[in-house]
């Protein structure tokens, strides 16, 4: 497992006449972990879809390592990129285990069996997303969480050298979202992440992207994007942003009691330029 | 819904623990196979023997091994015996094998495809597409490929009106159960009603009556001449089908979660498409429009064996040739000395399995939607 470049270049999403995703650009460099949030609607999960090729661009180019992602054969781009998507399966007996194992696919030629190698990689998957003791149990009797941990355990199986997940902490409880979150962080692969809790996406993502209405807003280190002005702008809330004394990232705190100020008038941005750099593991 | 099993499990470390599997054992598999395999052979021996001319099992391996060249018994029995289990009654379980095994592997491969636990090619309407390519060709007396003519267009008829079905049932990328079904009622019943003002106007009205009786489903009237058809189709199928188990697994995690694991999902949608339509051609020129038995055998398969195609697959083929064997069996002897359309007795079993069916999805359904 290596880390790949992700350049998403100027890229227009539409579904009929509607506009999804108007000339977004974005850059993704080996290793690091993005975050592209945004309210509802603001076209996060289309632009996801085009660089997992689902969704082709209208105009623009997804380029991964330089090749045009939607040149390459679908089972080249798979062995390269796996995907965590908000979509899931029909009800057939599938065993947890076997799920997982789907990962390997796009490694495997016609009528090649399972390897040891394979089931190595399959179980330690399972374990980096705690579901071990889940392996054996029917896919379809899961909750929506375990399932969740599940279908991130196959994206790993699939050892990509770059990930997308869309929203891969809906369903989570607090520990597995933390759990889910670090683990993406150690991986050696390049990890770009729609996220809904600011919080958790400032202290585990390097950069950010804020998209709204089909628009890239902002983007850069959580610190420098994560202002109540922002977050009033795009979300349309009051938000106080400190810098947490332990763990060196921006919190966000929202006061919804207060009426929003939206434009110049707010103060200029909390103490976040030149606060420390993020202690990760 | 349960809460996640803690601690307990001494395995609980990285160890791979492939070979635990409750019902995932290549072992267990190989059990199965086995255990259907024997079945097939005493079910096939069984309809060789039963019939309005019982002969005994003994003797009809006497005649089947004699016939291929082995002089195990001493021929003890008459010329019309023989003529009965070898030229009568062989090819008709062999067809009833070949038809069993053909129908529940496309069932197995379409509900699949179409994602979809309803889907089933006489539910769809596929068989009656074939029946009217079928049809059409022996009312209008078209013989442009020879003898080969009648599967050839039973085979368009097929894949006709399977794509029909399916842009029709299809909006937004998804195809919802409800929608499915009313897609395929709508089509079959114009495609029958065709059907029928074909054989109503035509001037052959001896064929039309014969045609008629086909078109509920039987397995009587084929002779060796016919079978080697259905029985490469089957093949055919059967090799395709195995080699892309794993892209048919693929599309259970959903089409876009198969596109991320590297399947090109319209591609392969398109070339599943014309193998099914294909074998169901074949099939329905041989012995007509067969139901349900792609519906109850995969899910009945899914049951004992998971729902991984790699086992799916060869154990619904061997299970559906057994149950085809046994259904053509009752249907000879249930109203003896007449002979009910097998058609008629795997409908009688299948509406209920259908219905069972739909209610367990839309069971699972809500409680998805709950959780």
């Amino acid at each position: 497992m290596s880390a790949t470049e992700l350049v998403v270049d100027g890229v227009t999403l539409t579904a009929g006449a509607h506009r999804l995703v108007a000339d977004v650009s974005l850059t993704a460099r080996p290793g690091e972990v993005i975050g592209l949030v945004g309210p509802n609607g603001s076209g996060k999960s289309s632009l996801l879809r085009a660089v997992y090729r689902v969704l082709r661009p209208a105009t623009g180019h997804v380029r991964v390592d330089g090749a045009d992602a939607w040149s390459l054969p679908v089972r080249r781009l798979a062995r390269t990129v796996a995907a965590v998507v908000q979509e899931s399966g029909a009800d057939f007996d599938l065993s947890v285990r076997e799920v997982v194992a789907m990962g390997r696919t796009p490694h495997k030629r016609l009528l090649d069996g399972d390897t040891a190698e394979d089931a190595e990689l399959v179980g330690r998957a399972l374990d980096a997303v705690d579901a071990t003791d889940l392996a054996h149990r029917p896919f379809d009797r899961l909750s929506g969480g375990e399932r969740q941990r599940v279908l991130i355990a196959r994206a790993l199986a699939q050892q990509p050298s770059l990930l997308v997940l869309d929203e891969p902490t809906n369903h989570l409880d607090i520990r597995h979202q933390l759990d889910v979150l670090g683990t993406l962080r150690k991986l050696p692969a390049t990890v770009v992440v729609a996220l809904h809790d600011l919080n958790l996406a400032a202290y585990y993502c390097d950069r950010l992207y804020v998209l709204r209405d089909g628009r890239v807003t902002a983007s850069g280190p959580p610190v420098e994007v994560l202002t109540p002005r922002l977050l009033s702008e795009v979300y349309g809330v009051t938000s106080e942003v400190t810098v947490h004394p332990r763990t060196g990232a921006p919190q966000v705190t929202f006061l919804p009691g207060e009426p929003h100020a939206t434009g110049p008038a707010e103060a200029p941005a909390r103490p976040a330029v030149g606060s420390p750099p993020l202690a990760r593991g | 819904m349960t809460a996640p099993v803690t601690g307990a499990a001494p395995g609980r470390a990285a160890r791979p623990a492939g070979h635990e599997d409750r019902r995932a054992g290549p072992a267990a598999l190989t059990v199965t196979l086995a255990i259907l395999a024997v079945l097939l052979v005493v079910s096939a021996t069984a309809g060789l023997a039963i019939g309005s001319v019982q002969v005994p099992p003994g003797q009809v391996w006497g005649i089947v091994t004699h016939a291929l060249g082995a002089d195990w018994a001493e021929p003890d029995w008459s010329r019309a015996r023989e003529t009965i289990v070898l030229d009568v009654r062989a090819p008709r379980v062999l067809l009833g094998a070949v038809a069993g095994a053909g129908l529940a592997v496309v069932g197995t491969a379409l509900q699949a495809l179409i994602r979809n636990p309803l889907a089933e090619p006489y539910l769809l309407g596929v068989s009656s597409g074939a029946s009217l390519g079928a049809v059409a060709v022996i009312v209008f007396g078209v013989t442009l490929f020879g003898p080969v003519s009648l599967s050839a267009a039973a085979f368009a008829g097929a894949l006709g009106a399977l794509l029909l079905v399916y842009a029709t049932a299809r909006t937004g990328g998804r195809i919802t159960s409800a929608r499915l079904v009313l897609s395929g009622v709508a089509v079959a019943a114009v495609l029958t009603a065709v059907l029928d003002l074909l054989l109503l106007t035509t001037d052959r009205g001896n064929e039309a009556r014969a045609v008629l009786a086909w078109t509920l489903g039987g397995l009587g009237g084929v002779d060796w001449g016919t079978l080697w058809l259905p029985g490469a189709a089957l093949i055919l199928g059967i090799a395709v089908l195995l080699a892309q188990a794993r892209n048919l697994n693929l599309l259970l995690a959903g089409e876009e979660a198969a596109t991320t694991m590297g399947l090109d999902v319209p591609r392969f949608r398109a070339r599943m498409f014309v193998l099914l339509s294909l074998v169901t051609g074949v099939l329905v020129a041989a012995c007509g429009p067969i139901g349900f038995v792609g519906l109850m055998l995969p899910h009945v398969v899914r049951l004992a064996v998971g729902g991984d195609h790699r086992r799916v697959l060869p154990t619904a083929a061997l299970g559906g040739a057994v149950f085809l064997i046994w259904a053509d069996i009752a249907a000879r002897v249930v109203a003896a000395p007449m002979e009910i359309p097998v058609g008629v007795l795997t409908a009688l079993c299948g509406g209920p399995f259908f219905l069972w069916l739909m209610r367990r999805d839309a069971r699972r359904t809500t409680d998805r939607g709950g959780a």
